[in-house]
Parts: C-alpha cells; structure tokens; sequence
C-alpha cells in the first residue's frame, strides 16, 4: 500500500471507464444533438436515426474504398477523415430529398407529430433497405493507420505502474472531433443570425414566422446540420468500434434516451445527456474488484466482483435512467421542451 | 351487404393469394403463412384498441409478445426438481424480499406527502432492496444455473397443458401494461412511444439475461404441443387411410405395388405436417374469431363510444365526467394483454422460446406497419393489415428475386451488379415494408379499410 496503488487505481479507472465513457459518450452526445434539432425544429421524434447515421457511416466507408484503391490515405490517420466531406456532402443530399419527398408534405398540412413519426418508421425500413442492399448486413471494419496512440505495455514500461493505459488513436480522433463540431455548432446557434433565427423558429413557430423568417430556409438548414452530424456521428462510431446495420439501428435507443434526458430540443442539455448516459452504463456495470485491491488493504479485499449490475444489462440502465427522469422531470435535466 | 363489399373484396383477394401460394409453392408453406397471419391478426387487435380506439401509441408489443411467450414456457415446461431443492429457496426468499419493499414503498407513499425526503427514502429503499436481493439471491441463482446446463440450469414451469399459458400470458403482459401504464401514461404521444420502446427493450434484457427464469440465450426448446406429433400420425392408421382417400386418384395411377407404396408414404410424410398446421390454424382462427366478437362489440358498445370520444376529443369527455385516465389505463391493459397472447401462441406453434429473437424490428415496428396499413380503429381493417403485411414480409423476397430477373433479363449471369442484387434479395422486404407504408400514409392515411363509424 502506498502511492504507487493510489495511481495504479486512478489509471486503471482512467483506463477502463473514463477514456471509454467520454468516447462512447461523444459518440452519442453528436446523435442526440441530431434527434434533439430534428425534434425542436421540425417537431417530430425521428425513429429513423440510427439509420440515417448508418446511411452516413456507409457512404463514408464507400468512398475510403474508393480512396484505399486509388491508393490515397493519410498515413497515421484513418483515409476515412478523407472520405467523411465526400460523403456529408451526398448524405445532406440524401436528408433533402427525403425531405422533399416524404416530410415536407406533412409539415405543409400541419399533421400531429404522431403522424410524422410514422411516416419516420417509414423512412427508417427503407433507409435500411437500402443500406443493406448495398452494402450487406455484415459487421464492417473501415479503420486503417495508426492505432494506438499509447500502448498498455509501453505506458507500463513507461512509468513502472503495473496498470497499463491504452489510449486508441480513434478515442482520441472521437472526443477531438466531437468538440470542435460541437463548438461550431454552439457558436452558429448562439452567435449568427441564421443560428439565433434557428432558435427562435424552434421556441415559437407563429412568431418566428411573423417576423420574417423564411421557415424554408431553416428546414433546409437544420437538414443540413442534421446530415454533418449524422455522418460524423456514425463514422466515428464505426471507426472507433466496427460498423453493422443492426448495431446502428440499435444505437437509436440509447442515442434517444440521450437527447430526452438532456431535455429534448435543447441542444446542449443532449450534449450533455449523452454522457450521462455513457457515464451511467459504464460505471454501474463495471466490476470494480481490481479497484479496490488497489486502495484498500490486503485484508479487506472484496471476494466478489464488486459489480453493481451485470454488462449484460449496460442497455437497460441507459433506459432505466430515461424512465426515471420521465418520472420526476419530464422536461429532462436541462429543461427542455415540456411535452 | 353493398356497404361490406370492400372487406369481403378485400379478404376474398387475401384468401386467393394464400391459395395460390398453396398451388404454385406448397401447402406446407401457405398454412405457415396463414397461421402466422392469425398470429399477427391477434397482435394487431392489441395494438388497434390501444392505437384505433385511444389514440395510446404502444411501440412496447416486443415486450409483451416476449413476456406472453415466457408464459408458454413457464406453464408448460415440467418443474426442475433439483433446481428447485438447488436454490429454491433463494428465490422465494428474493420473491419475499420484493414483496416487502413493493409493500413498503406503497405504505410511505400513503402515509406521508409529497416531499423531496419522501423521493429520497424511496430512492434508498429501491437501491439498497435491489442490492440486498442481488447479493442474497446470487448463491441460489448459481446453484440453479449450475444443475444440467446443457439441458436445464433453470427452475422450469408447473408442466400444465401449454394452452393455458394463452391465458396466463394475457395476464403477464396485463400485468407489466398495468406497471408502464402507472408510469407512462401521462406522457404525450411521441414520448410515451419513445418510452415504451425502451421499457420493452428492458423486458428482453430481464428475459435474455435472467437465465434461471427462462435459460436465457440457451432458449428452451421441445416445448409441448396442443396438437399431434408428425411421428405419430405417420404411423396411425386412420391418418394413413385418409391421407390415402385424398390421394387416390394420384396413386391408382402406379401400378408397381413397392412404388405405390413410397409414394404414398411421401404423401403421409407431406400430410402430416399440413394436418399438424391445420391444428393450430384451427386454434389459431378460433382465437382470432373471438378476439374479434368480443372487440366488436365492445367498439359498438357504450364504451367504445366513450373511448371515441376520449380520443378525439380528451378535454370534453373528461368535462362530461369521464374518468380519462382510468380509462387510458384500461385499455393499455387489454390491448397489452391482447398481444400477450399472440405471444403465448407463437411460442407455442414454434415448440420452441428463444429471447434473442426478440427484436423491435419485427415484433414491434412490423406490427405497427400492420396497424396503418390495414386501417386503425377498424377491426376488420388491423386483421386484413395483419395478413397482408405478413404475406408480403415473407414474400417479399420471391416477388423480388421476379423483378430482378424480370428487369436485368437481358444481362448475364456473371455480371457483377446483377449477382449482388440477387444476393441481397433478402432485404428487399424492408424496401417493400417501407415504401408501402410511406405510400399507404400518404394516399390513403386511414388504411386499406378505413375505421367507420355507424350511427345506430
């Protein structure tokens, strides 16, 4: 017992729960920033978001094919930072004529959001479709280049601990990523005029309207923020773990408790609301057994795992939280829209 | 009569399909088409006196048709006896455990009032209960799952006759509706779909995981059939007989006596299963046929009016007195309960329970397709999307594999795009599910068979 176990288990949190949980967290934090627009701005909960992401996340695997057969990459980093402009650019594509052809009808008769989730389900089994049509159901790895930026052995001969720290080039990729989108993102909301129109069209439509917002041009707007987000989301995602249709599909659930527990249609309360939930699944699955041989003293070490919950149940806790909140906030954490 | 024509014309080219199916395919495939089409028609039921008759969305049928199929599983399976001396009484001392808490918890939220300590002690209460119970049932839970793993490490059921868990599965998912309705009735439409989802997401995780209930993952199979074995009938004489009967004509053509008689037992070894299929279709209908009495005459009665009037209207029907959310909470239970059983039955047609194959895709978003495109708040409308929806599911991927090859005639076989469709005609059924849904809600966003309302 001394210092040295102190650090140990402060690396071996580091390293199994923290690191984790902020990249998985960023992760669904940049889905929940994107159910959470779509639902403040065009009012309807999208069923069709883990595909959409998926859609995203397989053009961008599309075009790093294209790139790795031309022998284009980028060295250390993964050729799919190359392809992920292309294919944001044929995902904004793919968000506007959906729009055009299926949503914008509904939204021009005013129908209930009921009825525009529906039609969401609609979108989500076609966007699926098609996705496996394409590229097949199969689980996908797309990640090339460097892959650790610190190796658990050489950290180890590193410093002399007996915990390694293992820090994946995509961990860091994601968390970097995440807050520069999501710092430009905060700074067009709040700062420029389309961002601020944005929001006001989001708190009152009628107002927003009668003081010469064009309300086409927001759609449009959030369609194409919606569409950055998605691909970049989703990519990161499939870099970071591996990309597979169902997976995303599943992503959906989390990726909504997310944005409810932040208070849906408040894009900073789902920014947070992805960590929670990363946070919350990570830590009350994890066994904690290691942990406490660390710090405590040789005669008190737990026999069990010390596992709250087991990993099995990592999903249910994210909505176990949600239905909690739903019960004692129901407006989220950071208060977004009433419902 | 004239005003029924549509539904008789629309179930009339229902039936026609599935006995083409009978002619071109087999009948083996075209009898497990119709009875899964009865299967769905049930779950459709449930989910239209939520969605038609209340205006309830209920994106949680995966858990209820999962909990309806766990209580196949626990009525019909024969006890474990060594699980149950193993660890036992563990688990009913974890069952105690609940109970006291539950018990507990209901006295605080009587006796005292609303207050931020009161949330407080509940809170504590519910996380040291739940620790409490994890760490005093964990021996017993290990000792079950411990005894004959390959073929039980679970409790096992009460061995009764598999068709009484049609009732009792009613029960289980009334009961879990009653819980998630206390909770999540209040919310307003998109959120109480949102969390419905993810409640029933939870259901499968308890039942996947939860091995000493229901062997988890390792599914349970060789569950008992309310109907004959195909063995068995193939050895029985009067079966033999009649399948003879029905063949006649095709037999008295073979003269050769050892040919005549392979052929007919080919013919008993297809007949069999048919006649095992007939069984649960004639079980299957009878349900289905009550199902829909029962609804219809609960939709033309007094209080489908009232429920009408609820969804069109909440704030008048609660002004002339009528108990809103009460109401809601009812039919959230009959509904759920109405899909448990679907759920029982799917479980008892396949024989066999496997928690893995519940997924939000098929048990609760396919069924909603069903819902829409048949016509909410129509009876006649849900079954008919029921059926439609299922036989195009299952023959999605036939009609496409025909237009691929229809379209791409004049391309060879080796051509690079023409292969990759044909392997991917699987996928095809969410192309069709998709588009036939976005299609039907916006030129025809009432259904094949509209809901309509006769004012007697």
């Amino acid at each position: 017992m001394g210092n040295m176990d102190i650090i140990n288990a402060i690396v071996l949190l580091l390293n199994y729960i923290f690191i984790p949980a902020l990249t998985y967290g960023s992760q669904l934090a940049l889905g929940a920033i994107f159910v959470t627009l779509i639902y403040g701005i065009l009012r309807f909960a999208n069923f069709a978001t883990g595909d959409m992401m998926s859609f995203g996340t397989m053009v961008t695997i599309l075009f790093t094919w294209y790139f790795q057969s031309l022998g284009i990459s980028l060295g250390v980093l993964p050729t799919a930072l190359l392809a992920i402009p292309f294919a944001i650019i044929f995902m904004i594509l793919y968000m506007l004529s959906i729009d055009k052809f299926v949503f914008k009808y509904y939204r021009t008769n005013k129908s209930p959001p009921v009825q525009l989730a529906m039609v969401s389900i609609g979108v989500m089994f076609v966007t699926q479709a098609v996705v496996r049509i394409i590229i097949g159901p199969s689980d996908r790895r797309f990640f090339d280049g460097e892959k650790f930026i610190i190796k658990a052995r050489e950290f180890k001969e590193m410093t002399g601990l007996n915990e390694g720290l293992a820090l994946k080039s995509t961990q860091v990729l994601t968390i970097f990523v995440t807050i520069v989108l999501v710092s430009l993102l905060f700074w067009f909301l709040n700062k420029t005029k389309t961002g601020k129109s944005m929001k006001a069209y989001s708190d009152n439509e009628d107002l927003a309207l009668l003081s010469g917002i064009d309300p086409k041009r927001i759609v449009m707007i959030t369609w194409i923020i919606a569409g950055i987000l998605a691909t970049i989301g989703g990519a990161l995602y499939g870099l970071d773990k591996s990309f597979k249709p169902f997976t995303y599909f599943n992503n959906m659930l989390p990726i909504f408790a997310a944005a409810i527990v932040g208070g849906i249609g408040n894009p900073f309360g789902a920014f947070l609301g992805g960590y929670v939930i990363a946070f919350s699944e990570i830590f009350l699955t994890y066994a904690y057994k290691k942990f406490f041989m660390y710090i405590l003293p040789e005669s008190m070490e737990p026999e069990s795992l010390v596992q709250l919950l087991s990993t099995d149940y990592k999903f249910a806790v994210s909505f176990s939280i949600l239905v909690v909140v739903l019960l004692y906030r129901p407006s989220g954490i950071f208060k977004g829209k009433v419902l | 009569m004239r005003k029924n024509l549509n539904v008789i014309a629309a179930y009339s080219i229902m039936m026609v399909l599935i006995l083409l199916v009978g002619i071109f395919q087999s009948w083996n495939v075209a009898l497990s088409i119709f009875n899964l089409c009865l299967i769905s028609a049930v779950m459709t039921m449930g989910a239209n006196i939520q969605w038609g008759y209340a205006g309830l969305i209920n994106f949680g049928i995966m858990g209820y048709t999962a909990l309806g199929g766990l209580a196949a599983v626990l009525i019909s399976v024969d006890p474990v006896q060594e699980a149950w001396k193993a660890g036992g009484f563990d688990i009913l001392m974890s069952l105690w455990l609940i109970i006291v808490m539950v018990l507990v918890i209901r006295f605080i939220l009587k006796r005292f009032e609303k207050s931020k300590i009161r949330t407080y002690w509940i809170a504590a209460i519910i996380i040291s209960g739940v620790l409490l119970i994890r760490f005093s049932a964990e021996p017993g839970i290990e000792a079950i799952e411990a005894v004959d793993p390959a073929k039980t490490g679970f409790l096992g059921g009460f061995g009764l006759p598999i068709i009484f868990s049609w009732i009792v599965g009613a029960f289980f998912a009334g009961g879990l509706a009653f819980i998630v309705g206390k909770v999540a009735l209040g919310l307003r439409a998109d959120y109480l779909a949102i969390a419905t989802l993810l409640i029933s997401e939870i259901v499968i995780a308890i039942i996947k995981h939860e091995d000493w209930l229901t062997r988890g993952v390792k599914n349970v199979i060789g569950l008992k059939r309310p109907a004959p074995y195909e063995v068995d009938l193939q050895s029985t004489d009067w079966f033999i007989n009649l399948v003879e009967k029905f063949n006649s004509g095709k037999l008295d053509l073979i003269s050769n006596l050892s040919d005549r008689q392979a052929t007919l037992n080919q013919f008993v070894i297809e007949g069999s299963s048919v006649f095992v299929k007939l069984c649960y279709s004639g079980l299957f209908l009878v349900v289905v046929i009550i199902l829909l009495i029962l609804t219809q005459k609960a939709l033309y009665s007094p209080w489908g009016r009232m429920m009408r009037a609820i969804r069109d209207n909440e704030e008048a029907a609660n002004a002339m007195g009528k108990n809103v959310v009460k109401q809601h909470l009812l039919i959230f239970i009959l509904g759920s309960a109405i899909v448990g059983i679907a759920g029982a039955m799917l479980v008892t047609q396949d024989g066999l329970f496997t928690p893995g194959s519940y997924r939000p895709m098929r048990y609760t978003f396919l069924i909603w397709v069903m819902v829409i495109v048949g016509g909410s708040g129509n009876n006649f409308g849900a079954i008919l999307g029921g059926f439609v929806v299922w036989f195009l599911w299952i023959e999605a991927a036939p009609i496409a594999l025909f237009l691929i090859n229809f379209f791409t005639a004049g391309i060879p076989e080796t051509n690079a795009l023409k292969a990759h469709l044909i392997e991917s005609v699987p996928y095809f059924r969410f192309l069709m599910m998709g588009l036939g849904l976005l299609l039907i809600m916006r030129y025809r966003p009432k259904g094949i068979l509209p809901e309509k309302i006769e004012i007697k």
